[in-house]
């Protein structure tokens, strides 16, 4: 699939909920399925800043698709890497850099992409993008 | 008595919602509400007599700085200060301290002492560190025990002919612990050093005397107690003010200037280079005279009540753990239930309209002591009620549910 068809699904997905309580349970039980990180690489230099809480990213490349893991001490937090992640993951690092993010606005966790916000999910999309541009070089 | 109804009607924000919710406002000890008194004064000096101060002939210059000055000394009753020129207008706490921390540098020489106590937030302990960056100064720490409180004997055991300042805080912003100045300040007074206290989280709560305190130095923020953002007070002896040197040049802070050389303005003016901010500061007057007319005694009375019902109701809840458990202290919760992370209760209490804080509180030194990412805050005001509380308790309830 490609991101867009990932992100109407993930769009889709919320669309069933009626309201905010459903949709954070929503969200913390995808955290519970988050592709973890190995712990080698939960270094100091995998947390991604801006963040409330902790949040460890780390990718690798494989067939020239880039493939996400992650951690993240709070359960909310790690609902939203995971679905950032599930948009992102074993794609073409192009493709990630191109891809827009705004399914988030439309899964009603607009608040959440703010800039100011503590949750630091903009630092995150940073974050994913950062890899995709490391990746990128190298296959160019 | 305090009549919490008829007081709730005075600030107009407590009428809000926030996602759908009505607004349940714990994170007092961050900022405080305005009230509507307060808020229409600052709309009755932008509409009637916004004017530059102390230079202008013109009546509007004349009215706004008699309102200034006014303000200073209400100000100045309030803290009991005995002078009007020992009040200096800063835009905060963060301000006044950095104020005392510059001019100290021309003071202190390598080999002197600077005590500051571990229940500080960072603005306190930052402007320190670089004090002694600057001077060779060191900087020493009073240790605290698992209930938050300072360990007086490892303080006396710090003091010494080196000792030129202590510094600390009346009350601590994460812990809500009361410190004992009365006592840290007559023991740094017997090695002949100086104490700047900051008042930043006690003068919401409590009046201090800084003459019977016999404290040097004592500092606050106006938006803590009802008054605006951006303006604060610094409290120093005159003797102690007149020996520190300005802090910023501009207007408004000098006598006579010339390319040879520029005479520096008296206290208070010394202090307060530029246009300062003249609204807020007369709006801070208004706020003062606000919460006197409530009155102090019946703040604490009633705010230790509200204490004492949320950490009852608070410690029903199975695995919550309360940090800061000092004999004295004033009301504010901060608190972690199981291995939840306070980030995540903060957010879903949010989608419920509740507002506390999560995280390190500005004193990660506090959550290193207890080895904890940080803590929720719950901190109340005299505008607060049992009932509110009451909603907290079902909605953290309910945001546990849901974590867990």
């Amino acid at each position: 699939m490609t991101i867009e068809e990932v992100q109407n699904e993930i769009i889709e997905e919320f669309a069933m909920f009626e309201d905010w309580e459903e949709r954070y349970q929503y969200m913390i039980d995808l955290g519970k399925d988050l592709p973890l990180i190995e712990e080698k690489y939960k270094t100091d230099d995998n947390i991604i800043k801006g963040c409330q809480s902790k949040v460890w990213v780390h990718a690798n490349m494989q067939d020239d698709k880039i493939n996400f893991t992650a951690d993240s001490d709070a359960i909310i937090t790690k609902g939203i890497i995971a679905i950032l992640i599930r948009a992102f993951s074993n794609q073409h690092p192009k493709d990630i850099l191109e891809a827009n993010t705004d399914f988030i606005d439309k899964i009603g966790l607009k608040e959440h992409l703010s800039p100011t916000r503590a949750n630091g999910l903009v630092s995150m999309i940073k974050q994913l993008k950062l890899y995709a541009i490391a990746y990128q070089t190298q296959l160019n | 008595m305090l009549d919490v109804q008829k007081i709730r009607k005075d600030f107009p924000i407590l009428n809000r919602t926030v996602n759908g919710k009505p607004l349940i406002y714990f994170d007092n000890a961050a900022t405080s509400q305005t009230p509507q008194q307060v808020i229409d004064v600052i709309v009755d000096y932008y509409s009637n007599y916004n004017a530059n101060i102390h230079r202008g002939v013109h009546s509007l210059s004349q009215e706004a700085t008699d309102a200034y000055e006014q303000a200073r000394i209400k100000i100045q009753k309030h803290f009991n200060a005995k002078q009007s020129h020992e009040i200096i207008f800063t835009s905060g706490t963060t301000h006044s301290i950095n104020l005392v921390a510059n001019g100290f540098s021309s003071l202190l020489k390598k080999g002197d002492e600077i005590i500051v106590s571990a229940l500080e937030h960072h603005s306190n302990i930052v402007p320190w560190q670089m004090l002694c960056e600057r001077t060779g100064a060191s900087l020493k720490v009073i240790p605290m025990n698992e209930n938050g409180e300072l360990i007086l004997s490892d303080y006396d055991a710090l003091l010494n002919e080196h000792t030129k300042l202590v510094f600390v805080n009346h009350i601590s912003n994460a812990l809500g612990t009361i410190n004992p100045i009365e006592y840290i300040i007559e023991k740094a007074h017997a090695v002949d050093a100086a104490v700047l206290v900051d008042g930043a989280q006690s003068c919401p709560h409590l009046k201090p005397d800084v003459q019977a305190l016999d404290v040097d130095f004592y500092v606050c923020s106006a938006h803590k107690i009802c008054g605006p953002t951006g303006v604060g007070m610094l409290y120093g002896k005159e003797e102690w003010l007149n020996k520190l040197p300005p802090y910023q040049g501009g207007g408004e802070m000098i006598a006579e200037v010339s390319f040879a050389k520029t005479t520096y303005a008296g206290l208070p003016h010394k202090f307060e280079a530029g246009t300062p901010n003249i609204c807020g500061g007369i709006a801070f007057g208004a706020a003062l005279d606000y919460m006197n007319h409530i009155g102090f005694k019946n703040i604490a009375k009633y705010e230790n009540e509200l204490l004492d019902y949320g950490t009852e109701q608070l410690l029903k809840i199975e695995g919550l753990k309360i940090y800061g458990t000092a004999k004295e202290k004033t009301s504010v919760i901060s608190f972690n239930v199981g291995t939840i992370h306070p980030y995540d209760i903060g957010t879903i209490l949010d989608k419920m309209g509740i507002a506390v804080r999560t995280g390190h509180h500005c004193a990660q030194p506090i959550m290193d002591f207890y080895k904890i990412p940080g803590t929720i805050r719950a901190s109340f005001m005299f505008y607060n009620t049992k009932e509110e509380i009451d909603a907290f308790i079902v909605a953290l309830k309910k945001a546990i549910m849901m974590l867990s």
